[in-house]
């Protein structure tokens, strides 16, 4: 361990850039102004050309992009489109005006560009401090082949996390500062904001929580069933695959592998395609209905409204939950159930304890305790259960006409109908911030308080 | 001796009601498929049927699909998202493991900050960022024609290296003095990472190439965010999504119980092998 922790500490060096400005020679202070500098005059010529390179190039780009960017980021653009007459064509030309969304993402785009560049620039400043302190020390400093052969030994996660890195910022980071950005505009189909719009400050949100209006009433009544369902939808899961695991796993019971296999197996159709199936099949004419009729249950002109009426819509969605959701549940509690040592069964057992006392103060203890980062994930995943309602209802039966939410919708259905079918853009990412502030104050506390959080950070 | 067989019988009828439980409980659960198998091969159209078992059978569902290419291309279909499919497989595999790789063996500075970054990002309603997503495609210009397909690639592997948990978690299985031997014999961490760490986690490897190989082809809402209109650059699932639309459901409907045979058929055969190297991986590796 001794070795691998020597070479780790290195991470964390004295070469910060608070030393660099105060105890650097005079190169190295001017690299603060002049990228590279230091590192040139103390012998890593190439490295330091680099440096100079990214800042010009920086430089370049602010001067003819990035202050224009920065600067509409703050009116975010005011000329409307207009029409122009050509006299020498004899037509009217449209003038492009403003469009606001650009003009927000490349504002976006500019200061995370500059947070990156300041952070190469930290580095110029460090490793231009820590090659004139080498330099002085007298000791060996890397010639540019040496420092990009460390690339592939100590500093390999530099290389290999770089890529993930430039694409969870373009894709993931950037997407999702664009949209939080968007709460606080009014870019929206209401009064015709959806080309030029402008910063509201929390107004939208203010107007979520106002619950006279007939978005904060929504808010609420989604909020609620989201989580409503999210709580059903993880326990019963929880609890009907962990019973069923226990039933293949029981001593006596038979042909396990087929028991299993029988369950696995609607789980190995692609979700998408067995909820498809599933609505199709519990639609007012479906196979489902068909099948009632001739076994003469119900009436064979009348159907079960499974999701045109809300109260039966709302337990359909749940029901089907535990029917897609119970194959992967027994899969993943099998292993765990396994490990439950075999002592405590017997113990209990000798004590007189029957199946049902057993199940309630060994088994679910035991796995609860295991499993509850699990759990939180599967809560998590609930709220975000995106596609099981959307494939299945759509957030159908819509009882309040004004609402544009439906009685199965949660947060984040509302949301894609917000944006995508309503273009109330700045509703939705309220909403989507609303999401995860919800989730991330429940996740966050439980994580920190769970084993396996604490037991990463004593690693 | 009498109460040896009492406990006997009731042994004996707890089975049946056991096994009686299991045999319903297996038949709710494998009739949607069998449903869907058999609706594949019905030879009535339309969605909407009055007798339960099709009255004949054929096999014109499944020729139709991949000879009736006017309307809804599915042979297409199935290419692009074969494509898709193997790049962001590659790519995203790639992003994974070396992600989990310096995360689990090394320390450095970001450690702490990236995983804690990962998680909160993941708290985050996945397509919340879609709509920009697609303004960024559009504003470098990935969304017309056929560079739709790199655009899906990337967003398909582009945030794969957050979801580095269950990989780190095997890696994190292995004995570290695996890595200081090696070490101490002048390998490079590079060299430790392909010859030592990856030979050794065949499990979680294949559990991931499979997991992002699987991905394109069962995602839907974001290729429908970002294909549009563009017909031709349709994945097979917003292709099934679209059999099920109001103007193509009754031509449609038993070709899309084809098709979700189809792709369903390899997925599952994937899947039931990956079920093994799921248990293994999660449970980890060389046992220290």
């Amino acid at each position: 361990m001794n070795i691998l922790n020597a070479k780790q500490t290195k991470g964390y060096s004295p070469y910060t850039c608070l030393a660099a400005l105060g105890q650097g020679d005079t190169t190295t202070r001017l690299s603060a102004v002049v990228m590279g500098l230091g590192s040139i005059c103390h012998g890593q010529v190439v490295k330091g050309i680099l440096y100079l390179a990214a800042e010009l190039g920086y430089l370049a780009f602010m001067v003819r992009y990035g202050l224009h960017n920065l600067a509409m980021l703050i009116t975010l653009g005011e000329v409307e489109q207009q029409e122009v007459w050509d006299e020498a064509q004899q037509v009217y030309l449209y003038v492009q005006g403003d469009q606001s969304v650009l003009l927000l993402l490349y504002g976006v785009a500019t200061l995370l560009l500059t947070l990156v560049m300041f952070l190469i620039w930290r580095g110029s400043l460090k490793s231009a401090y820590k090659a004139q302190c080498l330099q002085q020390k007298g000791s060996h400093v890397n010639t540019f082949r040496e420092d990009l052969t460390t690339l592939l030994d100590d500093n390999i996660y530099r290389l290999l996390m770089t890529p993930p890195m430039f694409f969870i910022t373009a894709l993931t980071i950037l997407p999702l500062i664009f949209m939080i950005c968007m709460a606080f505009t009014n870019y929206s189909k209401i009064d015709n904001h959806l080309v030029l719009f402008d910063w509201v400050g929390l107004e939208n949100f203010a107007a979520l929580f106002d619950s006279n209006s007939i978005l904060g009433s929504t808010f609420w009544s989604v909020l609620v069933w989201t989580l409503v369902w999210a709580v059903f939808a993880t326990f019963t899961n929880y609890i009907f695959g962990m019973l069923l695991a226990l039933l293949i796993n029981r001593k006596d019971t038979r042909a396990k592998g087929f028991w299993r296999f029988c369950f696995v197996l609607s789980s190995a159709v692609p979700m998408f395609v067995s909820l498809l199936i599933m609505r199709t099949m519990l639609q007012p004419n479906g196979a489902v209905n068909v099948l009632l009729r001739s076994l003469g249950l119900i009436a064979p002109d009348a159907s079960l409204p499974f999701f045109t009426d809300p109260t039966w819509a709302r337990v359909t969605v749940i029901v089907i939950n535990i029917w897609v959701g119970v194959p992967y549940t027994l899969m993943q509690l099998t292993g765990v159930l396994q490990s439950i040592p075999a002592e405590l069964y017997e113990a209990a057992k000798v004590d007189g304890a029957g199946p049902v006392r057993t199940f309630c103060s060994i088994t679910l203890p035991y796995m609860l305790y295991v499993t509850t980062p699990y759990l939180i994930a599967t809560f998590t995943g609930n709220v975000n259960n995106f596609n099981v309602i959307y494939l299945l209802s759509g957030g159908d039966p819509v009882t309040n006409l004004a609402s544009a939410a439906g009685s199965t919708d949660l947060l984040v259905t509302w949301l894609y109908k917000l944006t995508i079918d309503k273009q109330y853009y700045n509703v939705g990412a309220v909403v989507g911030i609303m999401t995860f502030i919800i989730l991330s104050v429940g996740a966050l506390f439980s994580y920190r308080r769970s084993k396996s959080y604490k037991e990463e950070g004593g690693f | 001796m009498k109460q040896y067989k009492s406990a006997k019988a009731i042994r004996r009828r707890n089975n049946i009601l056991i096994h009686s439980l299991l045999a319903v409980l297996a038949a709710i659960w494998v009739f949607p498929v069998l449903w869907v198998i058999m609706t594949s091969f019905r030879a009535e159209k339309g969605s909407y049927v009055s007798t339960f078992f099709p009255k004949s059978l054929t096999l014109d569902n499944y020729i139709k699909l991949f000879t009736d290419t006017t309307i809804l291309n599915f042979p297409q279909m199935f290419m692009n998202t074969l494509i898709i499919a193997i790049c962001s497989c590659i790519l995203s595999s790639f992003y994974v493991l070396s992600a989990a790789f310096c995360l689990s063996r090394m320390r450095f500075k970001m450690r702490k900050p990236y995983m804690n970054m990962a998680m909160i990002l993941g708290l985050f309603p996945g397509f919340m960022s879609m709509i920009a997503v697609y303004f960024i495609l559009k504003a470098i210009g990935l969304t017309e024609g056929s560079l739709i397909r790199l655009a899906l690639i990337l967003c398909y592997s582009g945030g794969a290296a957050l979801s580095f948990q269950i990989a780190k978690g095997f890696f994190d299985t292995m004995p570290m003095a695996l890595d200081e031997a090696a070490r101490i014999d002048g390998c490079t961490r590079w060299q430790i990472f392909t010859k030592i760490t990856l030979p050794l986690s065949k499990p979680v490897i294949v559990y991931t190439v499979l997991t992002a190989f699987i991905g394109p082809w069962v995602d839907f809402i974001f290729a429908k965010v970002i294909c549009r209109a563009n017909s031709d650059q349709y994945t097979v699932a917003i292709g099934l999504w679209k059999m099920l639309e109001k103007e193509y459901i009754d031509s449609w409907y038993t070709s899309f119980a084809a098709g979700a045979v189809l792709i369903s058929i390899p997925i599952a055969i994937l899947f039931l092998k990956l079920q093994k190297y799921y248990v293994d991986g999660m449970s980890g590796a060389v046992k220290g």
